[in-house]
């Protein structure tokens, strides 16, 4: 019911004569509710002339009430709509509609889409290097060198024997079961993006926790960032870097897994014992000796529990990022629900828990030898 | 007075809150602590200190919980900055330095010790007393043995490698002492320092210090809440209430001649006879020494000693000596009087116990 077409229907006099009747009755009808408001003001004119100069496409539910013969609906004063653009755009037809708004965010993001890819094209192109440049490497490395670093490196963060014959038994199970270049691919992401959340998030943390302006400033860029649903950040990606490239998911799971790193280091440092620092400042240190020989090492357990918490978070991005061709067991698991191959699914998401479990493993027994070594 | 003096505070004023120097012309117009707080929100921390403390001598400054006590401790080191008044350290006024220079005076003119230790967990035990040296980028190895030096002489030799949490609380102070004396800063501020600990641990902390003491000759600021302590330590005593000055002087004058009614009310408390010494209440000699004298006595005993070793016979009288000469006599009748203090106010630091007098 777009316009006002009381003759339209060439059915019988009385048919007409009650759609007009409803649309009386209700102020005009449930097309046009906010006519008064423009009339009211003096700009039916303009409206009228908009209306006149370009016809509007019809919206899904003008479209279902035409083909249901436009039978004059009762419309009581229960459904009186809300002011919406759309409802008020049947009122006056130089309205903008919802659907503009949409339209109107995708052709400004089209419109600064080349000046943005020109400033962060060059700027995350390393990040692909590195990307690529650990695909190819941890790809590279034989199975018999891998397993042994992967060993090495275990033992180094958490000194446990034990914990490193689990990894060990996790990453030949998933060998056995011929997923080990998948779960291999699938750690080497996770590799460089931890490793540059890490690096960045720390030092933002730490300017967040030196100054209250700059903590009221990122919080709440860092809420958006966890609570944007993930394949969110895929969509302006997509159109900024081509889907080819590593840099796409790289940057979605960074943005998805720094923030808490951030959030950590930003609270471990803020909890510091206020005794302490007193002590530190009454011998005269300088704020860079207070930062790194007093602040960062007490702030370590949480810092180490944000690093533990980044890292899971940018396993569960990785799999969601094989949307963007990210390699790895995501790919699998997309294979599973693309083909619904139960099978493969199901075997491809048990890695990813043996992953997660090492990883977490891993990150908590560094994490407890740090706090056994400065309990109070 | 001969002896040279290191610290000098004139007319501080602390205040805290929104605007200290509109709220100091209330307080100099004389309006009161419980006034400016109800009736401009601002809070009285210290109302016109001026203490002088001597090179080589302990100071203590004595008060109850809020008496503004650790925050006089802090305008020392400008840990918190006075609304007015004037610190002289060596002369130099401290609230004239830059940044610079107060971190230096921080560095290498005075060492703190904290109330809460406020050692820092993560280093060792030697580490944390290397600190100091540390800050002013000593090499490792060169503060290592100096770290050393210094547990070794507050008793903790062999615990360098050891973390504060897994020493007691007695022995994380010994930490934070010798982490202050390895600065080999001239002066000591220590704040409530043996305040966290129990009562034997307490004496025992306290004989060290006082051994040092002789040792090094430091000038020490010491805060207590703590009236027995504060009479063992003190050269130079003073007394604190609601952030002005009630009393400064010689403990022992202060004891024997309390000015305000809420001292003789602390002071009615102690055990005179441990703290009250001989040269205190002794006569000094003016016309060469009695021949009827029971022996002779140390300048320095205390009464209790002095009461032992009459056997409780009052009709003794001693010779005093000090450095092998005559200087007093001493009457055991004089000793007696002098354990009843003056009659205690009617009013005083704790209504509680007056009540109950009632």
């Amino acid at each position: 019911m777009a316009l006002p077409q009381p003759q339209k229907n060439n059915c019988a006099l009385s048919e007409a004569l009650k759609d007009d009747l409803a649309a009386v009755m209700v102020g005009s009808g449930e097309m046009a509710t906010y006519d008064f408001v423009f009339n009211a003001i003096g700009l039916r004119d303009w409206c009228d002339a908009a209306k006149a100069g370009n016809e509007r496409p019809m919206s899904m539910a003008e479209l279902l009430a035409k083909s249901k013969g436009q039978s004059g609906v009762e419309t009581s004063w229960w459904e009186f709509p809300f002011p919406s653009l759309d409802a008020l755009n049947k009122a006056c037809a130089a309205f903008p509609q919802s659907r503009d708004v949409t339209v109107g965010v995708e052709k400004s993001f089209l419109a600064i889409k080349d000046s943005l890819r020109f400033v962060f094209d060059p700027m995350t192109q390393p990040l692909s290097w590195a990307l690529e440049w650990a695909l190819t490497l941890f790809q590279a490395t034989p199975w018999w060198i891998m397993i042994p670093i992967l060993m090495a490196i275990v033992y180094f963060a958490s000194k446990s024997v034990r914990l490193v014959f689990f990894v060990a038994a996790c990453i030949a199970f998933l060998a056995f079961i011929d997923h080990y270049d998948h779960a291999i691919q699938t750690l080497a992401i996770i590799f460089v993006c931890a490793f540059l959340c890490v690096v960045l998030g720390v030092p933002i943390g730490i300017a967040m926790s030196r100054s209250d302006s700059m903590q009221r400033l990122t919080i709440p860029i860092l809420d958006m960032l966890q609570t944007l649903p993930p394949f969110v950040y895929l969509i302006p990606l997509i159109f900024l870097f081509s889907v080819t490239e590593p840099k796409l998911y790289g940057i979605a799971i960074i943005l998805y897994a720094i923030v808490p790193v951030i959030r950590l280091t930003d609270l471990g440092i803020r909890l510091v014992d206020k005794d302490v620092i007193e002590a530190a400042d009454s011998f005269g240190m300088t704020n860079t000796q207070k930062l790194f020989g007093v602040q960062v090492p007490l702030a370590l357990p949480n810092i180490m529990a944000g690093i533990n918490q980044t890292i899971m978070m940018s396993l569960a991005m990785v799999v969601i990022a094989s949307l963007v061709s990210a390699p790895g067991l995501g790919v699998l698991v997309l294979r599973g629900i693309r083909n619904l191959e139960l099978g493969v699914g199901l075997i491809s998401g048990l890695g990813i828990v043996l992953l997660a479990i090492i990883l977490d493993r891993v990150t908590k027994a560094a994490l407890d030898r740090v706090n056994a070594a400065q309990k109070y | 007075m001969d002896k040279k003096i290191k610290i000098s505070i004139h007319n501080l004023y602390k205040i805290f809150g929104a605007e200290p120097k509109a709220a100091l012309q209330h307080v100099k117009n004389g309006v009161g602590k419980a006034d400016l707080l109800e009736q401009h929100l601002h809070v009285l921390g210290l109302l016109d200190i001026n203490v002088d403390m001597c090179e080589g001598e302990i100071t203590v400054i004595m008060g109850l919980s809020g008496s503004g006590k650790s925050t006089l401790i802090r305008h020392l080191n400008r840990l918190i900055e006075p609304t007015a008044g004037e610190i002289d350290v060596d002369g130099e006024d401290v609230l004239a330095y830059d940044e610079v220079r107060l971190r230096q005076l921080r560095r290498e003119t005075m060492s703190m010790v904290f109330q809460k230790f406020a050692l820092f967990p993560h280093k060792t035990v030697a580490d944390n007393a290397a600190t100091l040296l540390r800050v002013r980028n000593v090499e490792r190895r060169d503060t290592v043995a100096e770290a050393h030096k210094w547990l070794d002489r507050v008793g903790l030799h062999g615990f360098g490698g050891h973390y504060p949490h897994q020493l007691s609380g007695g022995m994380q102070q010994r930490v934070g002492i010798a982490r202050a004396l390895a600065s080999n800063s001239p002066i000591m501020l220590m704040d409530e320092a043996f305040s966290a600990l129990d009562p034997l641990i307490r004496t025992d902390m306290q004989n060290l210090l006082l051994e040092l003491q002789t040792e090094l000759n430091k000038t020490i600021v010491f805060i207590t809440h703590d009236l027995d302590e504060a009479l063992k330590l003190a050269d130079h005593l003073v007394i604190l209430k609601d952030g002005y000055i009630v009393q400064q002087g010689e403990p022992q004058h202060i004891l024997l001649n309390p000015n305000d009614p809420y001292i003789e009310d602390f002071v009615s408390d102690i055990n005179r006879a441990r703290v009250l010494r001989v040269r205190s209440i002794m006569t000094p000699i003016t016309d060469g020494v009695p021949a009827d004298a029971h022996g002779e006595v140390d300048y320095n005993d205390t009464l209790e000693s002095m009461i032992a070793h009459s056997g409780g016979d009052t009709s003794h009288s001693y010779v005093v000596v000090k450095d092998g000469a005559p200087v007093g006599v001493l009457d055991m009748t004089n000793l007696v009087k002098a354990l009843v203090p003056r009659a205690a106010s009617g009013y005083g630091p704790r209504p509680d116990a007056n009540l109950r007098e009632l």
